[in-house]
Parts: C-alpha cells; structure tokens; sequence
C-alpha cells in the first residue's frame, strides 16, 4: 500500500516557554523551523540541520535535544523551552547570560543559543560542576568565534552565581 | 536540507504500532528518537514513506531486573536515561563506561537503545556491546514474539534480522556476574564521533582463576558489529597475561574486516584493533575479581 | 575626569540582545509574501551542459518560478575581479572569476545550475529532483602538479596548463648567498587550510519596493558597502536606490567577504523581477560546496644557512590551488609568500609561485590568508636546521630575529596592498622571552620531560613565531552624532561578525566625549546607516575603522567645547567633559548635559551662523599609509598515545604584540577563537578531494570542527610595541591566533614522538592520527 504524503499535517498544542500554541502543521516541518519561523522565536539558530553543531538545542520536556532532529507535529502535548524562555528582558538576565556576558563568552552570539540551553539543563543537574565536566557538557555546541575558554569560565561563574 | 514529504502516524498503543508496520511494512519507518533517520532524512539521503512514531510507548522504555541475574532494557529507554540511573554502572558497567562516547548529551537524550540497535550502525557502540554481552533481543508482530540472540540479530550493511512488520521491543543482557570483568575503549577523532576502531570485551573466570568466558565485540571492524569469537576463545580455560592477550589481539586482526575511512586506513583500522584489544583485555582481566 | 575606557576589559554593547534571543540574523528577516529559494547545484566537478529542462519544476504546486542562466539575460555576467594583481614586472594573471549560474560549463561541484523559487523552502528543494540536466563529463582536475602537464584537461578551455598566475619576487641574490652557506637544507612541505565554517551559513534575503523603486538587501557580507556598490551597477540603479543592511552575522572569517557570490547576483534580481521577496538561506551541505575555501600549497622550500644558524637565504617555489576562479586576485598565495619572512632577518628571498586552476570550489582568503601557509615553511625550515646544527629551537630563532633597532623594516617586496612589505614596529626578543617563561621551556626540556620520558609517556614541547600584516587601506568612516537624549550614535561601514565593534568603538567613543560606554549605539553594515567604506578583513576593523571613530569623536569633542565655551561664556580651557555632560572646572552648578547641548546646537529660532553646522556631528575618514605588522609567539606542550596516535594538550601560552591593546578581555577572545581554528587547521580539518573532484566529508560530522574538549585551556600575554602608523599606535590581532599553530603541532608532536631521532620528520598539515600512523610505520 503507498501512502498519501503530499498534504499530511497535524494539528497540535504544544507549550512554549509557558504560553500554549495550537497550530497545524505539516508532518515533515522539523521543529527548529515551527519555533523560528512559525512561533517567530527566532532566539534558535539553525547551524547544520544534521544534529552536529548543536545551535538548535531547546528544552523538551526538561532534557536539551537538537530541535532540528525533531519534528514539530512531535511536540503536541508536550513542552518546549527555547532561549526566549530564560529571561523576561534584557534587563533581567538570568545568571547563564549574566554569567556569558561578564566572561565575554560570546562572539558572533550565533551558537549562545543553544549552549545556554544545553547549560541550563546541565547545571541545574550539576550544580557544582568541574571545568571537566563543563566541556564535556558543551561537547554537543560548536562555537567557531571562542575557543570555548571564555564559555568555560562563565559556565564555573554561573554555577557558583546559581549555588547562591 | 529540509526532508521530503512522507506521513506521519502516531502509534498511541504497541497494538497499533504493529498493525500500521504490517500495514506499511519496508515502506513505514518506526520513528524513535530519531537521532540517526532525521539527519538523513534531511540530507534526503533515505525518503520514508510512512514514518510511525513510537514516542508516546512509554512502557517500553526502562530497565527491568525480572529475570535474576539478567537486565531488560525497553526499546524506547533513552541514553540520557541510562546514564541518569545508578543501576547503569552496576549492574551493566560495559553500558556505563560506552555511554560518554556515545554521541553528545542532547543526542543521548533523545536516541534510543532500540533505535540505535535496528538501526544496526557498524561503527555504533551499543551493537558491539550487546554482542559482548551475548544479549537477546525481543521482536514482535502482529502473529507474536521471538528472541533472537544477539548474534544472529546483525546483518550486513545496517541490516538486522526483523522482518518487515516486527518491531524489536527490549533487549536482554547478563548483569555483571562475580569473578568477571569488562571493559570499552574506543578511538575516535573528537569524543562523541564514530569510533575509528571500538573495542567492547568481557571476562569470566572460573574458581581456579582460569578464563571461562571471554567475548570481544568491535564497532567499525567490518560492514556490521563483529564477534570476534575465535579471539574470546582462544582465552577459555587459560591463565590471562600479557601472552594470552597478545595472542587474542592477533586473532582479532585477523576476525575484522574494517572498511577504512577518510579518517582511518585500513591498515590503521586493524592496528587500533590490535591495540585496543591488548588494552581492553588487560584492563578487564585486572577488573576482574577471582575471588566471590 | 572618569577612568579611561580605551585599554579597558569593558564587557560588550552587543551581548545583551544575542543572550536574550532578540539580534536579527539574516535568517530572522520575516517578510510578508516571502518566496524561498533552492538552487540546483552541479553534482558533478568538471563537465559540459548539455542541456537543463525546468518545466516539470515550474509545474510543481508552490512552486512560483525556475530560471536558468539563459532566463538572466543580459544580467548574466562573470563577476569582478575584487584584488586586481599587483604591479609587479613578469606577473602571469589570468582571470576568470565565477559566473551566476553555470553556462556551457560546470567547473566545481556545487557550482549553481539553477534557481527554484516556492513558496517554502521544503518546496524549492522537493522542486530540485525534478529539473533533469544532462551534463557531459570531463576529466576532473584536481592534484596541482597534473594540471600543470599538456595532458591535463583544462578548468577553462583557453588557460593552457591551468595556470592562474605566475609571480616571482626576490630580494637580494640568493643564490650567491646559497654558494656561501655553511648549510644548505631544501625540503617538500605541503600545508592544507579547510573551511571557515563559520556556526551561520550565508544568506541574501532581497525585498523590491516599487513604490519607493528602492531595493534593500539583507546579506550576510563582510563588505556590505561594495556589495550596494556593485549590486546597484549590475542592476542599473543608483547606488542611493539599494540599501544592504548586514545584521549580525554568525562569524565570516574572510569567506562572507567574498562578493558577488551567485545567490548574491541571483536573488535580488529575482526580487526585482517577481516582485516579492525573496530568501536564500544556504544549508550546511551547500556551504560546503557554495562558500569559499582556503587549500593547499606545495612548497618545494630551501634555507641557507652560516655555520652558526643565522639565516642566509631562502628560495621557496610553491604551487596554489585558487580553485575553480580566481575572484580575490592573489592575496592569498601573495600573504604566503610574504608572511613566510617572518619576524626574522633574511636578506636574500626568492619565492615564486603559480597559481593553479582546478575543479573544486573557489578559494578566497580565510582567517589567516595564506599566511600560515608561509609560516609553516619557514618554522618547518627553522627546525631542521636546529637539529641539523644541534642549535637549540627557540635560540635558533632567537639568532635570526630582526633586532629592535631596525624598524620599520623594509623586506624590499610587494605586500597584498601593493606596498612594499614593510614592518612599522616591533621588539620580537621580549615576545620569544615571556613566551619560553610562561611555558617553562627550559625546566621543561631539562627536567619534566625526561622525568615523564622514564615513566613512559610520550611528552612534547614546541615554540614558533610569526607576524602578521594587518590593518591594510584603503580607508573607513565614522560618523559620530550627540543624540538630544544624551546618547551618541555611531555609524560605520564595516561589517561586524562577532568582533566587538559595538564595544571597542564605544570605548573609543567614550573617552572623547566622556559618555558611558552603554550609551554609545554603534551601527555597523547598514549602507543607509553609513554611505562609504570598504569592508572588515585583513585585521582592519579596530584599526582603520577604529581610527576613523577616534578622528570623528575628537571632531565632535571640539564641538562640543566650542558650543559650550559660547553657551557658559568661558574660555574652552575651562571645560571638562565628564560623565555626560560639560561643565565649568571649580564652578558648581555650571554644567550642561550633552543632549541639551545638541539640542541647542539645532535651534529652532535664529540663524546657524555661516561656517558652523548645526547638531554635534562629525564624520571623519582613517587610511593608513600601509599595514601594521603585529607579532607574536605560540608555545606548546603536547602528550601524545605513540600507539592509538591521539594527542593531548597539556599547556598553550600565546605571547602576542598588537601594539595599544583597545579591550583586552575582546582581545583574549580573538586569540582564544583563533587558536582554536588553528588546532581545527593543525590536526582536524580537512577537505578530502576524491580523483573526480567530489568532496568525501561535506558534513559536520566528518568535517570535524574542534569542540571544548580538544581545545585547551590558553594563558596568554601581551607585549605593547605601538604602530606609529595610526594616532592610536593600534595592529589587528583578528588572525594572529590561527597563524602558527600547525608548525607548532609538527614540532611538538615530532618532540613527543622522538622523530628526529628516528629520522621522521612532519613537513605536512594537517595532521591526524592516521598520517602519523602512516608516517611513522613505514
């Protein structure tokens, strides 16, 4: 039996940064695209839409994953953070960022994105982590502009910022 | 790299995930985490017609102790879950210590045992190990369930031995027994790539503190997960020191058949092997307690 | 007086709005009506067309329209030559720069065949499988030394051999320096540089206004004022019609300053011509292929030396890989030949070079240039001779710096800006000094290393040296304005992709006008924003931009003091300008805020007098006679698995002279980002060519791009020898880091693995665990 694929979509509702969407979708739009260009999150940088570079990385259901290696007709009922969701403005930085911009852990600022999301999550399991850990924690985001030193040293800044 | 249309169906139950693979059969795809179909799908290097999405089966996902002396680990349990749990390092220390090469967090995250073992990549680590191990793995269908070892379960270039409408469920491995080691190394060219050469090897001894078991499992040895089983037996029945080892390494040189890549010779493939073998094999032989 | 912004670790204007999710990336421009495009790209490396068919494509749903070069008309035109070659005696150039969209002839695989518009961009490319093309193969050319033979096919049907250019320059008489050398070594090295890869990938979104008839273009360019230039010529508009706006831009590194790239010249055409939006954002797989490359040289090398390792000469004949056009001139292959001088005295140098045509994708400068190429040779070169006269590596070079009483140093050739490659300043000893101090070279080679050497570990050290040009004309502008709501303005026609400008022209800014560095707005890469300018590259921004700021701030600095001096009628000796406002030194009370000044200096009533003007503006030009040389040293210590041929770096120390230090916490960042390129340069990138032309690892998982657990942890130090090219004594420090660090890993590594005394020696980059696999067991 073939299937019908050319006009397959989906409605969904799906939680973002606590506001709830409901769209339809069709079935192959990965998510990285609903977010950016559906939502107008535009805070999720796509970088290779192959799951290497880790630019897209939101929160999905608490755990970081490569948005770009989901599908947004996947996420119905479930929820999603993207960097949209860590601070109410810019006045009000939450310590990730904080902790970015007083290391100068950011360059171009394209793959900050998706490390403060795959830090977010990573410190908040490892409050107390090593520069070890911290890199192994990073491995998953390519940055080309830092040499990651600086995203390090923001990283064991604002674990200690977050330990209180 | 945006992927070409298919259809998307959501399996809420394993009944109506196994009727729609028998219903679609090569043409539908189960969808687990995804973690290996999506980037091809968005290289269009494969075209799903159907892709079933097995998600929400939350009950197929984590680790069970029902059988003494044996873990089952659902087809949905996800890496990140495995490496989350203590029970990983205890009971299965092969899948503890592979875990940190396994991709990055956010893919272990979302990629699933299961997925990662039908989708059969040679170079992947969790094949090797199951193979190591001497696991089973369980598939079903709409006209019931079978067990088939590990292996019998790889086939040749990211094949396996599920038929069209079988959906493979959980995997079955022996926990970490008394007077037995185990040990995974592997080489790769940044942490969280394919292995150039991946060793995963286990031991048993007996209470003469002679080898009773040896098995030695190898990603990206050959054009699937290879067994090198002449060199785990050459081990049985032997005091293990540097000669045994050596020898074992040699007959695993001689089991592989890498492919080479633009990241490794042939040639440099098996000397990995060698080398990997030598040191996996000494570090478990030294893990392993021979008293109980 | 407030403290002094400018040598300050200020932190940056630009994080705020990167950190929340809010910057515009070119891909975040949303546009109602937005047509997507893909193009159709040759996946073959060297072949004629016989013949494209569209129509299944343009019959697609959503599908709006397809074009083909012969769709473009009169518009289809190769693109500019952008470096012409230097006027040099006996120089060879043939130019041949890309095209729109292939025509007869496919030269490189990736090359665009045609373009889909649709209405998403899943719809372009499912369009893409339905344009049938029938090519006709030919051999590829790909290895430089075939394509040079009457056998080889030809990239272009009438460059005989594939020559590109020719071009020798030559100091003193080298071979009268070689027949009286004590030492003679001559070797073969090869050096590979990969792909800039920046984390955004390019992207042209063009929008058409017919009501206004004007064209605005969103382009992730490194030059965006010559992008207006020539986009406006080729369209038939005046320049004043086009607006390119480069917004933030994820990380260019020398390949976004590459211009007219085909989707550049295509999609603001069709914008025009469909008269909707259009948006072309390249993926990653097309970046491979699309976005320009560097690659490699085979230098066939030699060095002269005196019995006491004091340098002679050098004669180097190098083969280039230009790729399939040659649209940057020869600034790439020019920078190898020239860098390779170094920071050492060599008073005989012939170096001749030929540039290759062959099928794979165009090679314009990336972060580095070339120069590591040249580095690479003459370190290589360095470290045989000391081990061939048993002399010490680092006192080698020591021997042979040029001392600090011998600037500006003419090395008597021509520089990639067409003058004479002369050194402004520079103290090189201090910098070779603090950098065996911070590594520990002797403790280390005396003591560490033969203590871990018994223990079985396989530990390395290496030192290399390097300078690097920087700071090149031809000019930038500023403009600096006083807002009424005390804020200052800063606009300029540079680019920004990453480097700080909002914050090191703030600082500059600052100073002047005594204005916090949070209220200075900087506005870089909107041509409405700024008209004149030539583009961030060469390490210029802070320096040629930089000035430009200072000039202009200073400019309205004078203003201020003489609206002010009218206003409290004082003399302008007695005016301070602190902390947003002027005020009358010792008397309280009497102050102004800049915002009310400027205000005032726009009067609503009255006439402005003849000879003033009205607001607190200035706009001032900075073109810098020549470039400045910046300097530096990079130290290595280096473990390595003798068996699995994986490595460790154990210690990095970057010694590093780019004369005044602007912002130093920026200025780490630079080197860190740069040295991290180099380590991806030195041991992990690599674009692996097959025989046919085809690229075997065009993904980022085989494209290996170092990540936090392959760079270390770098110390780095700085010494301060001031340009006096510009007022602020300023180099460019935005390539130093990527320079030398593949020599250094072929020493190091070499050092770790005893070579030498095995008679293995590293003349190749990059390197890998299977090269030294190879090279070490056979």
């Amino acid at each position: 039996m073939t299937a019908d694929v050319t006009t397959d979509s989906h409605d969904i509702a799906v939680t973002v940064n606590g506001t709830q969407y409901r769209r339809t979708v069709e079935a192959r739009l990965l998510l990285s695209d609903f977010l950016r260009h559906e939502l107008l999150l535009a805070g999720t940088h796509v970088g290779c839409e192959h799951g290497v570079c880790g630019a897209c990385t939101v929160i999905f259901d608490g755990v970081a994953v490569r948005s770009c290696l989901m599908l947004a007709a996947q996420t119905d009922g479930h929820t999603v953070m993207t960097v949209e969701g860590l601070a109410s403005d810019r006045d009000h930085l939450h310590p990730l960022q904080q902790s970015m911009h007083d290391c100068h852990g950011l360059q171009c600022g394209y793959c900050t994105p998706g490390i403060l999301m795959t830090m977010k999550v990573f410190l908040d399991e490892t409050p107390a982590p090593n520069e070890a850990q911290i890199r192994e924690a990073l491995s998953g985001n390519l940055c080309r502009c830092t040499g990651y030193q600086h995203i390090v040293d923001a990283m064991m800044l604002a674990a200690e910022r977050l330990r209180g | 790299m945006k992927p070409a249309p298919f259809k998307y169906i959501v399996a809420r139950t394993i009944e109506q995930a196994l009727a729609l693979k028998a219903e679609y059969g090569d043409e539908g795809r189960f969808l687990a985490g995804g973690q290996s179909l999506v980037p091809t799908l968005n290289f269009r290097l494969t075209q799903a017609a159907v892709l079933i999405d097995i998600n929400p089966l939350t009950q197929c996902a984590g680790m069970q102790n029902s059988q003494p002396g044996t873990v089952r680990i659902g087809a949905l349990t996800r890496y990140g879950q495995l490496e989350r749990n203590s029970e990983t390092a205890r009971d299965l220390p092969l899948i503890g210590e592979a875990l940190p090469h396994i991709a990055h967090p956010q893919i272990r995250n979302r990629g699933t045992i299961g997925g990662n073992l039908a989708h059969a990549d040679p170079a992947s680590e969790m094949p090797a190990i199951v193979l190591a191990l001497a696991g089973r793995l369980r598939a079903q269908s709409q006209s019931g369930e079978r067990w088939i070892p590990a292996a019998e379960f790889f086939g040749g270039a990211l094949s396996t031995a599920l038929a069209s409408d079988e959906m493979l469920m959980e995997v079955e491995l022996p926990v970490a027994g008394p007077r037995s080691g185990s040990c995974f190394m592997e080489v790769s060219r940044r942490r969280g790539d394919f292995a150039l050469i991946g060793v995963a090897c286990t031991m048993q001894f007996d209470a003469n503190g002679l080898c009773s078991q040896a098995r030695i499992g190898l990603c990206n040895a050959g054009d699937r997960p290879i067994l090198a089983e002449d060199a785990g037996n050459s081990l049985l029945g032997r005091n293990i020191g540097t000669a045994q080892i050596d020898e074992a390494a040699a007959l695993v040189q001689q089991a592989i058949d890498p492919g080479g890549s633009i990241h490794a010779s042939k040639e440099f493939q098996r000397h990995l092997a060698g080398v990997l073998t030598r040191r996996a094999l000494t570090v478990a032989n030294e893990r392993s307690p021979r008293e109980h | 007086m407030t403290t002094r912004k400018f040598g300050a670790p200020i932190r940056r204007n630009e994080d705020a709005r990167l950190l929340v999710g809010q910057a515009l990336f070119v891909d975040d421009v949303e546009l109602p009506g937005l047509l997507y495009a893909a193009f159709l790209r040759s996946n073959v490396a060297h072949a004629r067309i016989l013949s494209i068919d569209v129509s299944a494509a343009r019959a697609r749903p959503g599908v709006v329209a397809v074009y083909t070069a012969a769709d473009l008309g009169s518009y289809w035109a190769p693109g500019p030559l952008l470096v012409p070659p230097p006027p040099i005696a006996g120089i060879i150039f043939n130019q041949r720069t890309q095209v729109p969209l292939a025509k007869d002839k496919v030269r490189h695989v990736g090359e665009p065949l045609a373009v889909v518009l649709a209405e998403s961009r899943y719809l372009a490319e499912d369009a893409l499988a339905d344009i049938a093309v029938e090519l006709d193969p030919l051999p590829a050319v790909v290895d430089l030394e075939k394509a040079l033979t009457n056998a080889s096919a030809t990239v272009h049907d009438d460059v005989h051999a594939n020559v590109a250019a020719h071009l020798r320059q030559s100091r003193g008489n080298y071979a009268a320096a070689r027949a009286r050398a004590a030492h003679v070594i001559a070797r073969r090295l090869l050096y590979d540089h990969g792909a800039s890869s920046p984390m955004e990938t390019r992207g042209v979104v063009a929008k058409w206004d017919g009501r206004a008839d004007q064209l605005t273009v969103w382009d992730t360019t490194q030059a965006p004022v010559f992008f207006r230039n020539g986009l406006a010529a080729m369209l038939g508009l005046s320049e004043r019609q086009v607006r390119v706006i480069a917004p933030f831009v994820g990380g260019g590194f020398g390949p976004k300053i590459m211009l007219f790239y085909p989707e550049e010249v295509v999609i603001p055409w069709v914008a025009m011509k469909l008269n909707r939006p259009v948006k072309w954002i390249e993926d990653r797989l097309e970046h491979f292929f699309a976005t320009t490359q560097e690659r490699g040289q085979t230098h066939d090398a030699e060095i002269a030396l005196a019995a006491d390792g004091r340098i002679l000469g050098v004669q180097d004949v190098f083969l280039h890989d230009t790729g399939a056009y040659n649209p940057y001139g020869l600034t790439v292959p020019i920078n190898s030949q020239c860098t390779l001088l170094g920071p050492y005295d060599i008073p005989n140098y012939d170096s001749t070079f030929t540039a290759v045509f062959t099928n794979k994708p165009i090679v314009t400068p990336y972060r580095g240039a070339g120069r590591q190429h040249g580095v690479f040779v003459i370190e290589r070169l360095l470290d045989i001779a000391a081990q061939e006269l048993n002399i010490d590596r680092a006192e080698i070079r020591r021997r042979n710096l040029i001392p600090p009483d011998a600037f500006p140093y003419n090395n008597e050739i021509i520089y990639q800006d067409f003058a004479p490659l002369s050194y402004d300043s520079g103290n090189y000893e201090p910098i070779l000094d603090k950098a065996l101090e911070l590594i520990g070279y002797q403790k280390f080679l005396a003591e560490e290393q033969p203590r871990l050497r018994a223990q079985g570990r396989h530990v390395g050290i290496g030192v290399a040296c390097y300078v690097e040009g920087t700071g090149i004309g031809p000019y930038e502008g500023a403009k600096v304005q006083v807002q009424a709501n005390g804020k200052v303005s800063v606009a300029t026609g540079i680019g920004t992709q990453g480097q700080g400008h909002f914050t090191v022209f703030a600082q500059i800014v600052a100073d002047q006008l005594g204005v916090a560095v949070t209220d200075i707005d900087v506005v870089t890469g909107d041509t409405d924003q700024f008209y004149w300018g030539a583009g961030t590259f060469a390490s210029r921004g802070a320096v040629v931009a930089g000035n430009a700021v200072n000039e202009a701030a200073i400019a309205v600095r004078q203003k201020v003091l003489k609206f002010a001096a009218d206003h409290f009628e004082c003399a302008e000796e007695d005016l301070e300008i602190a902390d947003g406002q002027v005020s009358v030194v010792g008397v309280p009370g009497q102050a102004i805020k800049l915002g009310a000044l400027a205000l005032k200096a726009n009067p609503m009533r009255g006439a402005v007098r003849p000879g003033t003007e009205p607001g607190l503006e200035s706009t001032q030009y900075f073109g810098p006679p020549s470039g400045a040389t910046a300097s530096g040293v990079h130290a290595m210590i280096v473990e390595v698995d003798p068996q699995t041929f994986t490595l460790e770096v154990l210690k990095y120390v970057v010694v590093h002279d780019c004369g005044t230090v602007i912002n130093p916490l920026i200025l780490a960042g630079q080197i860190h980002g740069g040295v991290a390129q180099g380590i991806g340069n030195a041991f992990y990138e690599q674009l692996v060519f097959d025989e046919d032309g085809q690229l075997l690892n065009a993904s980022l998982a085989d494209y290996l791009l170092p990540t936090a657990l392959e760079v270390p942890r770098m110390e780095i130090a700085h010494t301060v020898t001031p340009s006096p090219l510009n007022p602020l004594g300023i180099k460019g420090a935005g390539e130093a880091g990527a320079i030398p660090v593949g020599p250094l890993f072929a020493q190091a590594i070499e050092d770790a693995l005893e070579l030498p005394g095995k008679k293995i020696e590293l003349l190749e980059i990059p390197l890998s665990p299977n090269r030294l696999f190879e090279l070490t067991t056979k």
